[in-house]
Formats: C-alpha cells, sequence, structure tokens
C-alpha cells in the first residue's frame, strides 16, 4: 500500500516506521525544520518537508496517485480536519484517518464527514470506564459509519433481568444481547441464557437506546 | 440583522464596525480579551472572549439566531473549519470565510464555501498595476517576427 502520513510528531513518526517495517510505502510530512532534519537522518527520502494542509506539498507527496490511506496526525485538530477533507473529496483518497487532540473537537470531525478517526484521550477515559464502571454501561466500541455500537453492562443483585432467560426481557428492538460471561467464561447469548447476577453482558445497540438497555439490564 | 464576527483582529474589528455602522446588530469573537480595544471605545455590539471551535462560544455570540458570519481569525485551517461548522450545523448561509492561501481558497469555494482570498486579490491588483503601466513587453520566447 502507498500511504501518506501527515505530522511526524512522536505519533506520526512511531506510525510511519511501523508501516514501513510492514513493507508499505510512505511519505511522512513534517513542517518544523528542527523535526524535519531529525526525520530526515531516520527515514531518509520517506521524509518531506512542509505544510501538509497546503495542496502543493500534498501534491508533491503523491497526493494525486492517490494513496491507499492518508493519515492526519498533526497535533491541530483544525489541519488534521483539512487535510483528511482535501485528501477525500480532492483526490479521491479511499480512506482518510484523522487524529483527535481535543475530544471536544469530535463534533467537528462527524459533522464535516471525518469518520475514521482516533482520539487518545478518549480511548483512555474508555478504558478507565471499561476498569471502574460508574454508570453500569461502558461503551467498547463506537461503529461509527455502520450506525452501531457495542456496550457491555455488569448485571447487580437488583437487576430487572436477574434470574430471567433473555428470551423472556422486554428490550428495545433495535438491541441485541451478544455474550454473557460468568466467572470469567464467555459464552455466546442465546434466548435460552439465564442473565445472573454478577454477569457481564455484551450487547450491539443503535445508539440512543443506551438508556433503555440500562433499564431494562442495569436498573 | 444579526451578524458575528469571529476573530476580532485588523481585518475581523474593521468588517465588525463597518457592519454595524450600516445597522447590524455585531457580535465580535477573539480569543484574546485585548482585541476588544480594537472595536473602539463607543463600540456597542457584543464582545466574547473565546476560541470558536467551542460550540458554546458560538452559541454564546448568538449564532443561533445570526443571518450572517463573518470567520477571519489569523489561521487558514480554523477558518475553513469553523467557517463549515457555522454553515453546516446553524445552517448559516451567508458565511464569509477569509483564507490567505489561495488553493485552499479555491479548494473549499468550489464546496460552497463563500472564501475571500486576500493574497489573490493582492496579486491581481499587482498585475494589474503593472500593466497599467503600459510598457510593451519584449516579445516572450517565440517565433522571431520577418
Amino acid at each position: 500500500m502507498y500511504l501518506i502520513v501527515a505530522g511526524g510528531g512522536k505519533v506520526g513518526a512511531n506510525v510511519a516506521s511501523s508501516l514501513i517495517a510492514m513493507g508499505h510505502e510512505v511519505t511522512l510530512i513534517e513542517q518544523r525544520r528542527d523535526r524535519f532534519e531529525a526525520l530526515e537522518e531516520e527515514f531518509g527520502p520517506v521524509a518531506l518537508r512542509g505544510d501538509a494542509t497546503e495542496i502543493h506539498v500534498l501534491e508533491r507527496a503523491g497526493i494525486s496517485r492517490p494513496p491507499d490511506i492518508v493519515l492526519a496526525l498533526t497535533g491541530d485538530d483544525e489541519d488534521n480536519l483539512v487535510i483528511a477533507q482535501i485528501a477525500k473529496e480532492g483526490y479521491g483518497v479511499p480512506k482518510a484517518i484523522a487524529r483527535v487532540n481535543d475530544p471536544r473537537n469530535q463534533q467537528h470531525f462527524d459533522l464535516l464527514g471525518i469518520t475514521l478517526t482516533v482520539c487518545a484521550t478518549s480511548g483512555i477515559l474508555g478504558l478507565v470506564e471499561h476498569e471502574v464502571p460508574q454508570h453500569g454501561l461502558v461503551t467498547l466500541l463506537d461503529l461509527r459509519q455502520e450506525g452501531l455500537e457495542v456496550v457491555e453492562m455488569q448485571i447487580a443483585g437488583n437487576s430487572p433481568a436477574a434470574g430471567k432467560r433473555i428470551a423472556g426481557l422486554s428490550l428495545p428492538e433495535d438491541v441485541r444481547l451478544v455474550s454473557v460471561t460468568r466467572n470469567g467464561v464467555g459464552e455466546i447469548a442465546v434466548g435460552e441464557t439465564v442473565i445472573r447476577p454478577g454477569d457481564r453482558v455484551i450487547a450491539i445497540l443503535k445508539p440512543g437506546l443506551e438508556d433503555r438497555l440500562r433499564r431494562a439490564l442495569v436498573g | 440583522m444579526k451578524a458575528v464576527v469571529i476573530g476580532c483582529g485588523r481585518v475581523g474589528s474593521a468588517v465588525a464596525q463597518q457592519l454595524a455602522g450600516e445597522g447590524w446588530d455585531v457580535t465580535a469573537v477573539d480569543e484574546n480579551e485585548e482585541a476588544l480595544a480594537r472595536l473602539g471605545s463607543d463600540w456597542k455590539g457584543g464582545f466574547i472572549v473565546g476560541h470558536a471551535m467551542e460550540s458554546e462560544i458560538l452559541v454564546r455570540a448568538g449564532i443561533e439566531s445570526a443571518d450572517a458570519a463573518v470567520v477571519a481569525t489569523s489561521g487558514d485551517n480554523t477558518n475553513i473549519v469553523i467557517g463549515q461548522v457555522v454553515q453546516k450545523r446553524y445552517g448559516i448561509v451567508c458565511v464569509v470565510v477569509r483564507v490567505l492561501d489561495p488553493r485552499r481558497a479555491e479548494f473549499y469555494a468550489k464546496r460552497g464555501l463563500r472564501t475571500v482570498c486576500p493574497t489573490q486579490t493582492a496579486i491581481s491588483f499587482l498585475v494589474e498595476e503593472v500593466r497599467a503601466c503600459d510598457i510593451t513587453p519584449l516579445q516572450p520566447s517565440g517565433p522571431v517576427p520577418a
């Protein structure tokens, strides 16, 4: 594959060197002179100096081939959004993945059609929530493009679902229970599976139904 | 009519003052508190301190009831993103965005953003002024007339 990586900081440089080690062809764009000089020493001609939000810089990097993927990994969310938009809408790059530095900017990426995003802050918070569930329902996976999400719940003793068969639960239409983990062993959820206190249940659902699912299983 | 002017530097502040002078109800937004001074001591419009990438700041500036928005911060990409957000999330038809880089200005103009590129304007004017000197240039490379 051919990939353009915009932003040669810690994230961009490490991603680029991993991609090269995997056998992919990469161009790594960095604007800052000090960073670029270090990158040039490490990467040689793979490194390209310039502002990756400037179209002529992207063209020098081969945006019109077009690459299979453009990774917008700078420390600036506005820059990442513009790079991803130019790649997708201007040059028909099939996939643009953008880094979101400030999770409050996620909504702008969603609104402007940049659906493939990575946000370290949200990821870390997700992990914390997974380890210390506060609201009884943790999002494991957000399938934005598909309009689905995968969540996990812990069943307490006073749960309205405790002791009931899954087939007997009144769940919203766009919710499916996927698995039930008991004493560390996961089983695929079927109609006959009985929910017990202490179980961890994974479900797939359409966004917006979290509260109704929580009321049915967690209480 | 209500206008929100985002970025209250040399350009934004002058646009805000001029629109206010033409009877618009104007609120200016800038990250820097001191930008208020640019609007003059008799400024009667609104002024909000904050970054317009934050929806809360836009809402406080009255974006939901605005008829027009001018985006002229010092960052091209910031302007491009805020301009699109204002257009798409708040449905404002008259959004004018300053973009200094001619190619990005053209790219987003083609996608329905009303961009204004002072660099391109300067280029055109400079070339026009040279032409106005009415000096016949040497024949560019080509067949030499007999």
